[in-house]
């Protein structure tokens, strides 16, 4: 009940964040180019990194002045429902007793940028752009109201925080570099327990603290061959699948009865 | 050697699966049970999700106890007429228990309820078959002949209607204890992912009076049957079975049982129990200390599904 509290103050309303865009002066272009557009899960599969390259393009109208950039990728998973649960001592034992939905918020989640949030843009831009995983909007069910909250929130800060252990949130401020004042790269890594989907990758281009542009490009994580058949069959056919693997049991208690027979 | 697993959707080490089936297996072959109370919090030691862990290690087990039970079958150790009456109540109850797994799941207790009924289960199994192995070993010291078993003294489970011929083990028995007892044995097996061998064979041999030559032959049966049926109803409505997963379990958990076998017949009955209850109970107080202490980590994240 504590954790309701600054909750309800916060609530955020959701479409400050889509009336707020900033129209970006189409001065410059990105051209962005990930390395795999396609990552397929195979048996041996146990993480991968992809490389995203990019081009700053400028044209006429690009103000002189204009001579720095900096650089926020922004690439999520698919998106599922999650509930964070917290334990607490009922009777002596640690149960689950407070939970927390979070909707539709992605499964993978990495912020990579080429130097700390906080020096790119101010603190209003930031969170208008949501930069960082303490500004992206991850949504919640409170009662009947859908909103994100707090940073500090408890419940909102073990859920980065725990997805972050697991690989599967990442902020890094020093992941993008520039390779020319123009040309960028920045690494994506992806851990073996990586969410099967398509994953979005958002690129913004920010200049003086302001977004001058974005762009976007996708990718999508898939199980092939033997792991795609499985996986399908388990879903889609679970009457067979659970007779073929009570079969394959069945075959294999019976083989090691034969291999092993004393007699 | 890392191999990708489809359902848990996880990449685990194929090496460190299938050591954890051998050593399994050892224990089970050693003792002759299942082996589930151990493989299950292994599994999710390793970082399997327990509802994965629970319905994969169903699979294992059938495995395990299907070559178990056939080569007790060559040597004529299984009451036919006991496991089929068994059965009636183990398919019953192991449905139940698919159901009462998938709505726990619904409700988010499902791990605490695993953790729960490990405490309490395995303390308890574990107490008492090490109290009487220790009663046991201090009989044949002080030499005294262990006890025989005591014809005449008939509890009141001898006193119920129904009562059938089991020719094979040479016990004539009310049908409803039987019964029963398949129905607990199969829903907690479908619950907590475990064959429960540990718990049936004492039950069969102190409060069935079932004799030690058939017991574990019979027991096998019931568990195979039910551990079967588990995994197709696990399949069927959880869709959370990971073939490749069991197969690897199975490998080494029928290779593992082998040894087992062979380690077990060189120790005797009474230091046997003995062990299998300090196992039984190490299990238990583990799962008692988690829940107890404070865990280092008090949120969990699980997902609902959804999504767009």
């Amino acid at each position: 009940m504590i954790a309701r509290a600054p909750l309800a103050a916060f609530v955020l309303a959701l479409t400050l964040d889509a009336g707020f865009t900033v129209a970006p002066a189409r001065a410059e272009r990105l051209i962005v180019s990930v390395s795999n557009h396609r990552v397929t899960v195979t048996p041996n599969y146990s993480g991968e990194e992809l490389v995203l390259f990019g081009s700053v393009e400028k044209d006429a109208s690009t103000p002189a002045t204009r001579t720095s950039y900096d650089l926020v990728v922004t690439v999520s998973g698919p998106r599922a429902d999650m509930v964070t649960r917290r334990k607490e001592r009922v009777f002596g034992i640690w149960i689950n007793t407070d939970s927390r939905q979070f909707l539709e918020v992605p499964t993978y989640l990495a912020l990579f940028s080429n130097r700390p949030f906080d020096a790119i843009a101010s603190p209003e831009v930031g969170r208008r752009q949501q930069l960082g995983l303490n500004n992206v909007l991850l949504t919640q069910r409170v009662g009947t109201d859908y909103a994100d909250v707090v940073p500090n929130d408890p419940f909102r800060s073990a859920f980065v925080r725990l997805r972050t252990e697991h690989g599967l949130y990442r902020e890094e401020t020093s992941a993008v570099t520039f390779l020319t004042p123009t040309l960028f790269r920045t690494g994506i890594p992806l851990p073996g327990e990586v969410p099967i989907g398509t994953y979005d990758v958002e690129i913004k281009l920010f200049s003086d603290g302001a977004l001058v542009t974005r762009t976007e490009t996708a990718f999508e994580i898939v199980k092939v061959g033997f792991e795609q058949f499985v996986a399908n069959a388990a879903r889609h056919n679970g009457f067979v699948y659970g007779l073929v693997t009570a079969a394959m049991a069945l075959m294999t208690g019976w083989m090691a009865s034969i291999v092993f027979r004393k007699d | 050697m890392q191999l990708y697993l489809p359902i848990a959707d996880i990449p685990v080490n194929v090496f460190l699966i299938l050591a954890m089936g051998a050593a399994v297996g050892f224990v089970s072959g050693m003792f002759g049970i299942g082996g589930g109370f151990l493989m299950t919090p292994l599994l999710i030691f390793v970082g399997i999700a327990p509802a994965v862990a629970v319905a994969s290690v169903a699979s294992h087990i059938a495995a395990s106890s299907f070559s178990g039970a056939l080569s007790y079958w060559r040597r004529r150790a299984i009451d036919p007429a006991l496991a089929l009456v068994l059965l009636c109540g183990g398919t019953v109850g192991t449905a139940l228990g698919v159901w009462t797994f998938t709505l726990l799941r619904s409700l988010g207790q499902l791990d605490l309820m695993i953790a729960l009924s490990y405490v309490i289960l395995l303390t308890a199994v574990g107490v008492l078959m090490f109290w009487e192995g220790l009663r046991a070993i201090m009989r044949t010291r002080r030499g005294v002949a262990p006890l025989a078993r005591r014809s005449g003294s008939h509890g009141w489970i001898h006193g119920l209607p129904l009562k059938m011929r089991f020719k094979r083990s040479k016990i004539y028995l009310s049908v409803i204890p039987v019964v029963v007892v398949g129905l607990v044995i199969g829903f907690i097996g479908a619950v907590m992912g475990i064959g429960g061998g540990f718990i049936l064979i004492p039950i069969m041999i102190y409060l069935l009076r079932v004799p030690t030559s058939t017991v574990i032959g019979t027991s096998m049966v019931l568990t195979l049957v039910t551990m079967v049926i588990a995994t197709m109803l696990h399949a069927v409505t959880n869709h959370l079975v990971d073939a490749v997963l069991a197969l690897i379990l199975m490998v080494g958990g029928v290779t593992g049982a082998q040894f087992g076998a062979r380690a077990g017949q060189k120790i005797r009955g009474e230091q046997l129990r003995l062990l299998l209850g300090l196992l039984i109970l190490a299990v238990g107080l583990r799962f008692a200390v988690e829940l107890v202490i404070r865990p280092d980590e008090l949120f969990t994240i699980r997902e609902t599904g959804g999504g767009a």
